[in-house]
């Protein structure tokens, strides 16, 4: 894991046993759920929570305490929180790294959640593929409760909370909240329009309160420095801090913690180590298939909500996957159309129809069939699927399209117009030869080639028919010696 | 039936009310290695949940299996980490030397392959995971070996 540079959410990573609650206590944990509960009203919990400025970090900036203030005060009764641990987003592992390395702070920040805006019941969301945070959190909340800081009459107190952990069952569409809230209780996770939205009607009809692992986890930390703390870090609108997950082609992957603020450049290169050997940055991709690129010109642009946004880009999940001059954006495009389209629910039509075509498109460039027509198509599709598609999934489906085909026009004009990919990644553009002089003749190409397209003798030099060859790059993956060249 | 005490033994943990659908279909999934027809059809009267909508969740989520499953579970992480690091090529290598698509098992019974989204190991790309194994920057010559070493009878 990277340095660490500012830890509030990552404060305890590494740092503590997370299968032990004396542990988080040992480091200061469960005092916040103490004072509030003994010192505050939930009224001023709430005050704290707003006054902090902090903002949801799953994805759509909202205010916390705005948003907990809607369901305090929406009729109805019971209430319910919930803590989406879904990280749906490839290339995204903040969260699990929460829930995994300190289950503690999520169950504190809830339960002071639902102090704050009177629930009783919580429910964590823990996505199919993180079977390990899953175990940790039930364990945790078993801790909490022989402890006293679950349960009933939480230390002594009249409030009374508890949690039950649903592990997910492999739908990306869950990390939408509509659909999330059906997936608890026990339908198919598809989403519904909004409004209302859950803090008026979420789980069961009744007011539900929705922030993701993060946003949780700096619930404690306010409690504990108070809103004011909270806020002088960060910027104007944007309070806090911010973990990434930075990843892609950079030579220190792993989790970073920095003030809201801190240049885009610094999280790459100072604390991502910079590009893995040494080549060009490209661009950038945030927050996954909903999210954008962006490019080395916004490599100064400040990690905050406001300034992602008006890049084209999306703060959201916090996955930073770094892309350098071996990546093709038109084959990155396509990669996410593909994700998109295998999770769509297949409710709306919008969604359901527009991944499909843009998927077919897009595959299309790749391959070498695709038009100039074709990127005007894409642009006119994405813009109905932006403005009609049902939730946040075929929404921003989008972003990655128009965001390459914004700043990387010029590469897909090469695959369109010279049917070439200048990043030498789509398979069906490129020529792959045989260098004699490197050659070892080892016959690793040959034995991996399923048509026969090699031939040679053993420590000669192997030559590929390129009338048989049908592209598929094995002969390169397996070469050693870094004989197979690629053109485009 | 093929087996009522290991079922009873699931239903046994919950309330039986609508909402523990997923929960106990994700148990037997996990004790049965796939969602047996019978065991739904107890599931679906016991839960009071109509037999269709039982089906409609087992078929939505990836996560269930209405045939059974591989002894081993191969997942090749299609992230986007992974897709730069030569995950399709991956995938295709680990699909020619089994022998079967995603979603598909071998004749013998020994392994199932899926593509998962993303498994959160991005700083190993690409990653192949056997069951609860992880193996990070596989190269498409290593996968045999990784194979090789669950092949053996048990």
């Amino acid at each position: 894991m990277s340095k660490i540079e500012f830890p509030l959410v990552t404060r305890n990573l590494g740092a503590i046993d997370p299968e032990s609650l004396e542990a988080y206590a040992a480091v200061g944990g469960y005092a916040s759920l103490k004072r509030a509960l003994t010192e505050m009203t939930s009224e001023a919990v709430l005050e704290a929570v707003d006054k902090s400025g902090l903002r949801g970090r799953g994805g759509g900036g909202f205010p916390t305490g705005r948003k907990w203030r809607f369901c305090r005060e929406a009729p109805g009764e019971p209430k319910f929180i919930i803590c989406n641990g879904s990280e749906g987003d490839p290339g995204a592992f903040l969260d699990r790294a929460v829930m995994e390395g300190d289950p503690h702070a999520i169950v504190e920040g809830m339960a002071i959640g639902a102090y704050a805006i009177g629930a009783g019941q919580g429910f964590i969301y823990v996505g199919h593929e993180y079977p390990l945070a899953a175990t940790r959190l039930r364990q945790a909340i078993a801790q909490a409760k022989e402890k006293g800081f679950l349960g009933e009459k939480i230390l002594g107190t009249p409030f009374s909370f508890d949690i039950q952990v649903r592990r997910g069952a492999g739908a990306y569409v869950c990390g939408e909240e509509t659909a999330l809230i059906n997936f608890i209780q026990g339908t198919i996770g598809e989403p519904r329009n909004r409004p209302p939205y859950p803090p008026q009607q979420g789980l069961w009809g009744q007011p539900t309160i929705i922030n993701n692992v993060e946003t949780w986890a700096n619930v404690p930390v306010i409690i504990d420095k108070g809103a004011a703390w909270f806020a002088a870090i960060g910027t104007k609108n944007s309070k806090g801090t911010k973990v990434f997950s930075v990843a892609g082609r950079v030579k220190k992957p792993g989790i970073v913690e920095v003030p809201m603020g801190t240049p885009l450049r610094q999280v790459i290169f100072d604390l991502g180590g910079g590009i893995k050997r040494d080549r060009e940055f490209k661009a950038v991709l945030t927050s996954g298939p909903g999210g954008g690129v962006l490019p080395r010109q916004f490599l100064d642009i400040p990690v905050e909500f406001e300034s992602f946004q008006a890049a084209g880009a999306n703060l959201g999940s916090g996955s930073m996957v770094v892309m350098d001059e071996g990546c093709c954006m038109v084959d990155v495009a396509r990669y996410f159309l593909e994700f998109s389209h295998d999770e769509s629910c297949g409710k709306c039509t919008p969604c359901r129809e527009g991944t499909k075509q843009l998927l077919k498109i897009l595959t299309g460039i790749t391959q070498g069939n695709g038009t100039e027509e074709d990127l005007a198509l894409m642009e006119e599709l994405c813009a109905t699927m932006a403005a009609a598609s049902l939730c946040g999934l075929g929404q921003s489906a989008v972003n990655p399209v128009l965001s390459t085909l914004k700043y990387f026009r010029e590469e897909y004009e090469a695959h369109v117009r010279d049917k070439k990919c200048p990043a030498l990644v789509c398979r069906p553009l490129l020529t792959y030869t045989v260098d004699p002089e490197t050659c070892t003749g080892c016959l690793a190409c040959l034995r991996e080639c399923q048509v026969g397209a090699i031939t040679g003798d053993v420590e000669e030099p192997q030559e590929i028919d390129q009338e048989l060859c049908i592209k598929c790059g094995m002969c390169h993956a397996v070469c050693k010696f870094d004989a197979v060249k690629v053109e485009s | 039936m093929t087996d009522p005490e290991r079922l009873e033994t699931i239903l046994s943990r919950y309330e039986g009310v609508a909402a523990d659908l997923i929960p106990v279909l994700q148990d037997i999934q996990d004790e049965f290695n796939y969602l047996p027809k019978d065991e739904l059809k107890i599931v679906a009267g016991r839960l009071n949940v109509p037999l269709t909508q039982v089906y409609s969740v087992a078929t939505f989520y990836k996560g269930f299996a209405l045939e059974p499953r591989g002894v081993h579970h191969v997942q090749v992480c299609r992230g986007t980490t992974c897709h730069l690091h030569g995950g399709t090529r991956l995938a295709e290598g680990v699909v020619r030397r089994l022998g079967i698509e995603p979603g598909q098992t071998t004749p013998d019974g020994q392994f199932s392959l899926e593509t998962v989204k993303c498994v959160g190991k991005c700083g190993a790309a690409p990653v192949l995971a056997v069951d609860a194994d992880y193996f990070g920057e596989v190269g498409v010559d290593g996968v045999t070996r990784i194979l090789r070493t669950y092949r053996k009878p048990k």
